[in-house]
């Protein structure tokens, strides 16, 4: 008991004081749960991640933007197997963790179940939904875990590339045909309300946020994250010469911010509970790709058996 | 045919391989065995689109007509394109696309070994940059072929069904043009019939330390190098030229 007591007021110190919290460091049971459901839900994000923008790499309008697209959905990937890797030293396997997503027990980011119906959603995808990312995974580089603060060092010079490329996509639509604009507009009109909810419930209502604030898992809180997207984001739409579909954003001068519509949280809380327009493709589409992909790990680890028994067979003779 | 029309094909041709091979290869983005592999697999696709966007910009430049690599990718037609049978066919299960992988690469490897000696300064430059990926591909292909040929039971026949498969596909990836034996006289290109006997004993090394049997004879398919493709490839320019097809002329 008391040695519990002695433990926590160490780990607390260490938060004060600011040093990372490393695996092998004792902690909170519901501070590692904490982490494990968060980069979790992170790295599984990445992974579904790949399925909408991966969609285009075949249709992709150029070579160049083919190139692009490939090696953004690529790093996609590379960041999901960075953060299994966070997860694990907490002390769960990797297959239990894809166990989870398979199941439906664990979630990924809910703007994934929203369908790429044209190249302009590659575009809106880069510039909203990995610009929303950035913002969260700059504040997480300082989070509390060292494992997991690391990965996002890692990422993060990664995405701001996500971010540009997409923009570059709406710029190039914005300056050219009526269609091709059209097609921006359409897209703007589509991604940004499901953004803006990527930030999470209201700092009121959400349960998860007090704590990691506590434990300087998070550093700032879904609220703030989202204002400041928003009062980032706004000139860039000006410049493309688009609208946001939001008849109530307007500069507030005495805040300093822009004011926004209401966020519907009823669809928010919808597609969370799945039913969002391609939650099940998306899921099917994982599921599937694990079930396919059975025979092939089967078959790696058979043989790197019979190559560690040939081995240890030699060292016998 | 002059020899800059020999050029441009034969630019064209190696060009096209890469083009269509990276496009079946990036259709697993997502739905890879592994993650690892998703990885692997969509970088071994953006190298062969990094080779055929050096082809093309060169068959453009040589043929002067201020086409772009863009023009060349999505506006020729089915039959203009040069692209071997072999690397339009479907990724099947994971051992047809590895299969696919070992009879291609093992090819693009001896062919990127000889034309770094090109010639032609450009195709040389191009062949060594490739030369260094395909190497690399050439490792991911070879192992997974053994892991899975000497793997379970299961992947052994998965293997070795694959392997039969697309077996009827491996002569036209050799098959050359009159153009051909213009360039091959210059010292240009590379002499596929060369290089043939040493895919084959390539090819027959891999698949024994897979515990695999080297299929022999039977059926040979062929035509890519007069435009005669299987009814794969015109899903796959479908596909990819959708959007320069649907809206011609714009800027991207
Ligand atoms: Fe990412
Ligand atoms: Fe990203």
């Amino acid at each position: 008991m008391e040695d519990t007591v002695k433990q926590e007021d160490h780990f607390n110190e260490k938060l004060e004081k600011g040093d990372f919290i490393e695996p092998k460091d004792w902690m909170p049971e519901k501070y590692r749960k904490t982490l494990i459901r968060q980069i979790s839900q992170h790295a599984h994000s990445e992974v579904v991640g790949m399925l909408p923008e991966g969609n285009w790499i075949t249709r992709a309008p150029n070579l160049r933007r083919k190139a692009i697209l490939l090696a953004k959905v690529q790093d996609e990937g590379g960041h999901g197997l960075y953060l299994y890797s966070a997860a694990e030293t907490l002390g769960i396997s990797r297959e239990e963790l894809l166990d989870q997503l398979h199941t439906g027990k664990a979630k990924y980011s809910s703007i994934f179940n929203y369908p790429t119906v044209t190249w302009a959603d590659i575009g809106a995808i880069g510039w909203l939904v990995d610009g929303a990312a950035i913002m969260n995974q700059v504040m997480l580089q300082r989070t509390s875990f060292g494992p997991y603060s690391r990965a996002m060092i890692r990422i993060c010079k990664e995405e701001s590339f996500h971010q540009r490329q997409g923009y570059e996509i709406m710029v190039a639509l914005s300056k050219g045909s009526a269609e091709q604009k059209q097609m921006a507009q359409d897209a703007l009109n589509r991604w940004w309300w499901p953004t803006l909810m990527m930030f999470g419930p209201p700092d009121a209502i959400s349960s998860n946020s007090a704590d990691s604030i506590k434990w300087k898992i998070k550093r700032e809180t879904n609220d703030e994250l989202r204002q400041k997207f928003v009062d980032r984001t706004i000139a860039q739409v000006e410049y493309l010469g688009l609208t946001v579909p939001d008849p109530k954003l307007k500069w507030n001068e005495a805040r300093g911010h822009y004011d926004f519509g209401e966020i519907d949280w009823a669809e928010f809380n919808s597609v969370v509970k799945g039913n969002g327009p391609c939650n099940r493709e998306r899921l099917k589409a994982r599921v599937g790709a694990h079930k396919n992909g059975e025979w092939v790990r089967d078959a790696a680890t058979a043989y790197a058996k019979k190559q560690a028994a040939k081995a240890a067979g030699s060292l016998v003779a | 045919m002059n020899k800059q029309e020999a050029l441009i094909d034969y630019c064209l041709r190696l060009g096209d391989n890469s083009l269509v091979l990276g496009h079946r290869l990036s259709e697993w983005c997502g739905h890879g065995p592994i993650l690892e592999e998703d990885l692997a697999l969509a970088n071994i696709a953006l190298d062969l689109l990094g080779q055929t966007r050096n082809l093309f910009t060169y068959a453009a430049a040589v043929e002067g007509k201020g086409r772009t690599e863009d023009d060349l990718a999505y506006t020729r037609n089915n039959y203009e394109f040069r692209n071997a049978l072999l690397t339009e066919q479907a990724n099947g299960d994971f051992a047809v696309t590895i299969a696919r992988q070992l009879f291609y690469t093992s090819y693009a490897w001896l062919l990127f070994t000889e034309l770094q000696k090109s010639k032609d300064e450009t195709i040389a430059g191009i062949a060594a940059k490739a030369l260094k990926e395909t190497s690399y591909h050439l490792r991911h292909c070879n192992e997974w072929t053994i892991r899975l040929g000497d793997g379970t039971e299961e992947s052994h026949r998965r293997m070795q069904d694959a392997v039969d498969s697309l077996w009827m596909y491996t002569d036209d990836i050799f098959a050359q043009t009159e153009g051909d034996a213009l360039l091959i006289k210059e010292g240009i290109a590379a002499d596929a019939a060369t290089l043939k006997p040493k895919w084959d004993a390539m090819i027959k090394e891999t698949l024994t330390k897979a515990t695999l049997k080297m299929p022999e004879g039977g059926f040979m398919m062929k035509g890519s190098r007069e435009g005669k493709h299987t009814e794969h490839l015109t899903y796959i320019l479908g596909e990819l030229q959708f959007l320069q097809r649907t809206y011609p002329g714009m800027e991207w």
